[in-house]
Parts: structure tokens; C-alpha cells; sequence
């Protein structure tokens, strides 16, 4: 079989921001698949015993910890907000680069205010924890 | 002018010879996530999860053990398929490929089932103390 590209090849096109936002999608979804791995130890911690679950809640809690949340945290508002923009495309709307232009615009502005909102919910408002 | 063959045309499958299957699964599950998601991150706010009993409570409590499940299957597959895409794409070396699509549905469905037999395990026993 001859060589040929593979299908994002990236190094032919001059750079605009929408591609950033596609970029963003991908990275966001793998950010997201290894915060998987986090949700499933929290829950089996939960399950199990004492020692095991005030691990999970120290290293969770940890300055660290409350970093990587507050990235997987942005990672969630974004893929959410750039998935409906792609579930929109799928059905056909929004397509014209105008259109896709303003519509990453409004998705970042989105995402921001979103993980903005839960951020404020977690850390900073008087929740009991 | 089409270029396809007759037999492609009927057979729907097109380059990747998978079909659409892949492509509506990746959609469907995108779509299930938004109220799971939300819903999810919502109720995780408000828990203090530091304690561990107030978190077992709220795992057992009501619809809550069907939704979890729900959600951690559903993030599992809609992962699965999001990843096997990336690695199709980025990775050329086709033995190197074949071995990362085969670990990482192994870890999806690995990580997908503890998941869910944690969410189970407190719920039922939550259910038998009452």
C-alpha cells in the first residue's frame, strides 16, 4: 500500500483558530478518558475501606489534586460545549466558516463561564464538606 | 458523477469498510452524556466528599445507583471509541497500533465494570443495614 498522509494532517493548512478549537476537542476527550480512571478509583474507594478512601480524599485534595480537578474540570465545559457545536454540525447547521468562526467563539466564552460556575459551586461556596 | 462501485453504494461501508456504526455510536453516547454529565456534576458539588458515609449514602439513594451506572458505562464507551479514533489517526506503526486499540479497550472494560461493581457493592449493602 503506498504512504500516504493520514486524514488530520496538519502541517499543509495555514493556521486558523478553529482548528485550535478541534485540537482543543481532542485533547479535552483524552484529558477526559484519563479522568475516567479518577471517577472509577473514587467510587471503588467508597466501596472499600476506611485507609482507602481517606487516600483517595488526600491525594484528591491535595494541592495537586485540586489542580488536576480544576483542569479536568475546564476539559468537561469544554468537550460539552464544543460537542453540542459538533452534534449541531451533524445535523447539518452551522457549517459556513462564519458561522463556525462565531460559533467557537461562543464556545469558549461558554466553557469558561461554565467551569467558572461549578468551580465557585465547589471550592468557594459554603458547601458543608 | 459518482466514483463508487455499485456493490460499495449497496454496501454502505465506505474507505474504513466499518459502515456508520462507529460514527452514530460516538453520537449516540455524546448525546446520553450531556444530561448524565451535567446531572453528575451538579449533584458532586453539593456532596461533601470528604465523608465517606455521606457519599456512600448518596451512591445508594434513590434512582442514584442507575444513573451512576449509567454514566460510568456510558463515559466508558463514548472514551473508548473517542481514544481507538485518536490512535487510528496519530499512530502509524500498525503492531504498535493494534496493541494500543486492544489495551485500551481492555482498560475501558476493565475500569467500566469496577466501576460499576463499587456503585452496586454500596448500594446493596447500604440497602441491607436498612
Amino acid at each position: 500500500m503506498p504512504q500516504r498522509p493520514l486524514s488530520p494532517h496538519l502541517g499543509v493548512y495555514r493556521f486558523a483558530y478553529t482548528m485550535a478549537t478541534s485540537i482543543a476537542h481532542r485533547a479535552s476527550g483524552i484529558v477526559l478518558s484519563v479522568g475516567l480512571l479518577l471517577l472509577a478509583w473514587w467510587l471503588m474507594a467508597a466501596a472499600g475501606d476506611e485507609a482507602g478512601y481517606a487516600l483517595a480524599v488526600t491525594v484528591i485534595g491535595s494541592g495537586f489534586g485540586k489542580w488536576l480537578l480544576a483542569g479536568w474540570l475546564l476539559a468537561f465545559c469544554y468537550h460539552l460545549c464544543n460537542g453540542l457545536r459538533h452534534l449541531n454540525w451533524d445535523l447539518g447547521r452551522g457549517l459556513e466558516k462564519a458561522e463556525a468562526r462565531r460559533s467557537a467563539t461562543v464556545v469558549i466564552a461558554a466553557s469558561l463561564v461554565l467551569a467558572l460556575a461549578f468551580a465557585y459551586a465547589a471550592f468557594f461556596a459554603g458547601v458543608p464538606r | 458523477m459518482s466514483l463508487r462501485s455499485p456493490l460499495g453504494k449497496v454496501l454502505g461501508r465506505g474507505s474504513a469498510k466499518q459502515g456508520v456504526a462507529h460514527w452514530w455510536a460516538q453520537r449516540v453516547s455524546a448525546v446520553a452524556l450531556v444530561p448524565l454529565t451535567l446531572w453528575f456534576a451538579f449533584q458532586v458539588v453539593h456532596l461533601p466528599t470528604t465523608d465517606q458515609f455521606a457519599v456512600r449514602e448518596w451512591i445508594a439513594s434513590g434512582f442514584n445507583p442507575v444513573l451512576l451506572v449509567l454514566l460510568v458505562g456510558t463515559i466508558a464507551w463514548h472514551s473508548a471509541l473517542g481514544v481507538q479514533v485518536v490512535l487510528e489517526d496519530y499512530v502509524p506503526n500498525k503492531a504498535v497500533k493494534l496493541t494500543a486499540l486492544l489495551a485500551t479497550t481492555f482498560i475501558h472494560v476493565v475500569v467500566a465494570v469496577a466501576a460499576c461493581y463499587a456503585v452496586l457493592r454500596i448500594a446493596f449493602t447500604t440497602l441491607a443495614q436498612g
